[in-house]
């Protein structure tokens, strides 16, 4: 990177063209859009130039506002950070063209005020919690994403999203205060909230701080779970997600990640292996947890009577698997979760859009898991069939060679029984159900009748937004090889975190060009 | 004062989830409130109690931590309080326009059956 702001780019750009976008939207709302679109693919743009600066396995370190690190914040772009933004972009394309779609109610963007301010603003908070290295900026970048997605999740008004916010809001608020207690107990230990310093010195404490720091460490667990949806706090989970309009909901898909990419920042950085008294602090609850989340996501989907149900439950699932493979915490587990969280973000997003302009179609069935006339059959039948494959783990596509990674990653560690068997019997649960969904909505059901099919003509940019996320996942199956070398040299890096601590702590102030005291001076 | 200050914590918690628990949308906005000055005083704790040092260093004794109030915690809970009073008034004009709409103040919309 031969210009050292590029990471700095994906916060400040989606801030700026948000900004814009308030400005610009009541006089000229196609510009807002227009600009919100174009900014979202130059973030695509940025990211893949960022992950090809950060590909070599270098940890670049960004100094914001020229303080050394532990004093100032820091951002620091690892491969980690890097595949995150990507996939972040990626799935923002799909949802911000999606969002010009909606058929005959009129397209998502259009159903209220800020549409494109909040996407822009949502995303600079994603962004800014993939890039931060330090504790508080982690929290403010929280609620940066947090406030945006309730505004997301409210655009369009009506009772069950009214119903659905109350939730989301009040157990985000409680989670936020309880992220606070957790980030005010570390500085209180540690006296610093820096990642990188934190892990220096949580490794140095003595054992009368063992029990605060892990109970610390337990409490950001817990918060990071709360995004995540890990078992006993998913239960806002499906409502939120259901409630949601198609955009929003698929641009959801990427933020429980974040609570995923958060579990595996600071249970390889800070609590790891070499953590002194809070050594492997989740190792205990993680995987059991998270087994018991994907036990009850896959019964969720067998219970499901509404397609965005089966798909929200379908999230929370993936979620499960990420965070078994993350608390199971070798090398291999962790590139095989890294391999299944890019399928499993991008076909969660898909099916989200899938659904929406389905059940568009379907007059007052919309996504009742019912036989309803319905036009396209055909083709939504072999996309549904596709999505539906790549969300349950079923060869030849990507979510079935993550899984695959992550059965053959477990098989020498002690949990490998209850593993196999919470991955496999979830994954026929979730077959079933979808099957059941694919066979109910698809084969039972009647062609549509002329003036419904015309009616129902999916958007040529709704079109367009599915396809994209279907090429995406087309390209990580076509190019497994590569992404899982890829993922493995990511989780060895993850691991590794000397070479973290030493990018962020050893980064240097740029030197003045010019000090303004100097410069006064002379007349 | 550290007990006095750990107590107010604790009540100021205790009440919070209480009225969380509620399950009316003006109880949990209060009790979320309430919350919020529990970890903000818990932050501020977080720095040591310290009476009559200035945050500042200005050279005049060592600058070591016996001799300064931490400033870092102060402005960690100024960020805190700005975040949760913006999230308390957002919370407000949800459960106000879900009063309108779902004539019921209940956090689900309805009364429980």
């Amino acid at each position: 990177m031969n210009w050292p702001h590029w990471i700095v780019v994906p916060v400040v750009l989606p801030l700026l063209a948000g900004a814009a976008c308030l400005l610009f939207e009541r006089r000229a709302a196609n510009v807002a859009r227009a600009l919100s679109i174009g900014t979202t693919f130059v973030l695509l743009g940025v990211a893949l130039h960022l992950a090809s600066a950060a590909a070599s396995g270098s940890v670049h370190a960004y100094l914001l506002g020229n303080w050394k690190a532990p004093f100032g914040i820091a951002l620091a772009l690892d491969r980690l950070s890097a595949l995150m933004l990507v996939l972040t972009a990626v799935v923002a394309i799909a949802s911000v063209l999606y969002a010009r779609g909606g058929g005959a109610r009129g397209a998502h963007d259009a159903q209220g005020l800020h549409y494109h301010a909040l996407f822009q603003f949502q995303l600079m908070g994603l962004n800014g919690a993939f890039l931060t290295a330090d504790l508080f900026n982690l929290f403010v970048f929280f609620e940066v994403l947090l406030i945006a997605s309730y505004g997301l999740l409210l655009h369009g008004g009506g009772a069950a999203r009214l119903k659905a916010a109350i939730h989301y809001v009040g157990f985000n608020l409680a989670g936020s205060a309880l992220f606070l207690v957790a980030v005010a107990l570390l500085y209180g230990i540690t006296g610093t909230l820096n990642m990188a310093d934190l892990a220096q010195r949580v490794a140095a404490l003595g054992p009368e701080q063992a029990a605060l720091v892990r109970a610390a460490a337990l409490l950001l667990i817990v918060v990071f779970g709360v995004k995540a949806a890990l078992l006993p706090l998913y239960f806002w989970l499906p409502d939120t997600y259901r409630a949601a309009s198609a955009p929003v909901a698929a641009l959801f898909a990427i933020m429980t990640k974040v609570g995923v990419y958060c579990v595996a920042r600071v249970t390889t950085l800070i609590f790891g292996d070499d953590a002194g008294v809070a050594v492997d602090v989740a190792d205990p609850w993680l995987p059991w947890l998270a087994i018991g989340t994907l036990a009850l996501a896959a019964l969720g989907t067998l219970a499901a009577v509404r397609l965005r149900t089966l798909v929200s439950y379908l999230v929370i699932a993936s979620a499960g698997t990420l965070l078994l493979a993350i608390g199971l915490g070798s090398a291999a587990t962790l590139s095989a979760a890294l391999f299944y969280l890019v399928n499993s973000t991008l076909v969660a997003a898909a099916l989200f859009l899938l659904v929406d302009s389905i059940a568009s179609g379907r007059g007052e069935a919309d996504d009742a898991m019912i036989p309803a006339p319905l036009a396209y059959r055909a083709a939504y039948g072999v996309l549904f069939f596709v999505f539906a494959l790549e969300a349950a783990g079923l060869p030849p596509m990507g979510g079935f060679i993550g899984k695959a990674l992550l059965l053959r990653a477990t098989t020498d560690l002690p949990l490998m029984a209850a593993t196999w068997a919470a991955l496999l019997l979830s994954g026929l649960g979730m077959m079933i159900a979808v099957a059941r969904a694919g066979s109910t909505v698809f084969w039972k059901a009647a062609d549509a009748n002329r003036a419904q099919t015309a009616a129902a003509r999916p958007a040529r940019i709704e079109r367009l937004a599915i396809g994209w996320l279907t090429v995406a996942m087309l390209l990580v199956v076509l190019n497994a090889g590569p992404m899982t070398r890829y993922a493995e040299s990511t989780a060895a890096q993850l691991l590794d975190r000397r070479a973290y601590v030493d990018a962020v702590l050893g980064a240097q102030p740029v030197p003045p060009a010019w000090t303004p005291r100097e410069g006064m001076k002379k007349p | 004062m550290e007990l006095m200050v750990a107590i107010f914590v604790g009540v100021l918690t205790g009440t919070g989830i209480y009225l969380m628990l509620r399950a009316r949308t003006f109880d949990l906005v209060l009790g979320l409130t309430l919350l919020s000055y529990a970890v903000n005083l818990l932050i501020f704790v977080m720095g040591r109690l310290t009476v009559g040092r200035p945050p500042i260093l200005d050279g005049s004794q060592a600058p070591v931590l016996a001799n300064y109030a931490d400033p870092l915690p102060q402005a960690l809970v100024l960020t805190a309080i700005v975040i949760s009073f913006a999230m308390t008034a957002l919370l407000l004009v949800i459960a106000l326009v879900a009063r309108a709409e779902t004539d019921s103040d209940h956090v689900d919309g309805e009364e429980p059956r």
